[in-house]
């Protein structure tokens, strides 16, 4: 049953490549990541409302990835990454794609997807309340994580959040998250 | 004045006292950036907080209990006056609740009838940044006062 992530990354992942890395996700390698694209964003003169945009939304995914990948699954390919993910920026017409790739367990997937249904059909006014009310009534969980990030996400870029899910074998699906970041909010 | 007076009154100025030196005893916090973590200034003498930079830790619990712990000190004998200055670039959203917490302990401090005021500067045209402080102000019983730093 289980295929390549890779390729069933890059054929979600459609623009030009500015980064791609595929691989352990530590602290150390995010700063590296952040230093990168905000140098790269400077040096194309992206107009600086965009660029932080851009730049919030890499933290949110790339922390989200941190805090809540699961383990590999057993004869995948890499099993020395404790926290394994894939993490593509890409330039589109209308501005940047963030997409990232992780292994999750089969039984977390309904959670995680009613999560983000309930974010793509709500409005920019019921994201906003939902973000405050998660910031005043949930504490930080066990991951270190405040339940907050895909929120913030959505919130900041006024868009839905596309997301794919396929099953790796019966206890892993890999879970991809493509978001668009652009200049019309 | 009768001697009974007289005592209460060297009562209470000696604890008045006490307390002003056990703010005063307080050690400040100053805490120089990094590109993860904010600038800190904490100091009780004059009852100015500053909170500056960039705040994205990955474990920001870490980084803002012992910020939330000295305020918890502060908060017992603080000045009159409290000005609060929150001057961030980025922060994620790890950090917003640990913000909060900062917040809710100078809301306990406002509630015990003295001032507090939150400086909240956001850079022009940031739009996100300005909502966050009004997300904040819209939670926490404390004026706020929204700046656009123009440059």
């Amino acid at each position: 049953m289980s295929f390549d992530v890779e390729n069933y990354f890059s054929d979600i992942a459609v623009g030009s490549p500015i980064l791609y890395f595929k691989g352990n996700i530590d602290s150390d390698l995010i700063n590296s990541m952040l230093d990168l694209i905000e140098e790269k964003l400077v040096s194309v003169n992206e107009n600086p409302k965009l660029r932080k945009k851009v730049y919030n939304v890499l933290v949110e995914s790339l922390q989200n990835l941190y805090h809540h990948v699961d383990k590999v699954p057993e004869g995948f390919e890499d099993q020395v990454a404790e926290r394994f993910g894939i993490f593509s920026l890409l330039k589109v017409d209308d501005g940047y794609k963030i997409v990232t790739g992780n292994f999750v367990k089969n039984e977390g997937v309904k959670e995680l997807e009613q999560k983000l249904l309930r974010i793509n059909n709500s409005t920019h006014e019921e994201i906003t309340e939902l973000y405050k009310f998660i910031l005043n009534h949930q504490r930080i969980s066990s991951k270190g994580g405040g339940g907050l990030g895909l929120v913030d996400i959505a919130r900041k870029t006024g868009n839905k959040l596309e997301y794919f899910f396929k099953e790796y074998d019966e206890h892993n699906s890999f879970f991809c998250l493509n978001i668009l970041v652009d200049d019309k909010k | 004045m009768s001697i009974t007076h007289f005592s209460a009154l060297i009562f209470l100025l000696t604890t008045k006292n006490d307390k002003n030196l056990k703010r005063t005893n307080m050690e400040p916090i100053i805490i120089e950036g990094t590109p993860k973590t904010p600038t800190i200034r904490f100091d009780a003498k004059e009852g100015v907080f500053e909170i500056k930079g960039r705040s994205i830790p990955e474990n920001s619990v870490e980084f803002y209990k012992p910020l939330v712990d000295w305020l918890d000190k502060y908060k017992d004998t603080p000045l009159g006056k409290t000005t609060v200055n929150i001057r961030l670039e980025y922060f994620n959203t790890s950090s917003s609740k640990c913000i909060l917490d900062v917040f809710k302990k100078l809301e306990a401090i406002h509630k015990a009838k003295n001032d507090v005021e939150v400086n909240w500067f956001y850079e022009e045209d940031d739009e996100d940044m300005l909502e966050a402080g009004e997300d904040y102000e819209s939670i926490i019983r404390v004026p706020f006062k929204m700046i656009e730093i123009v440059e």
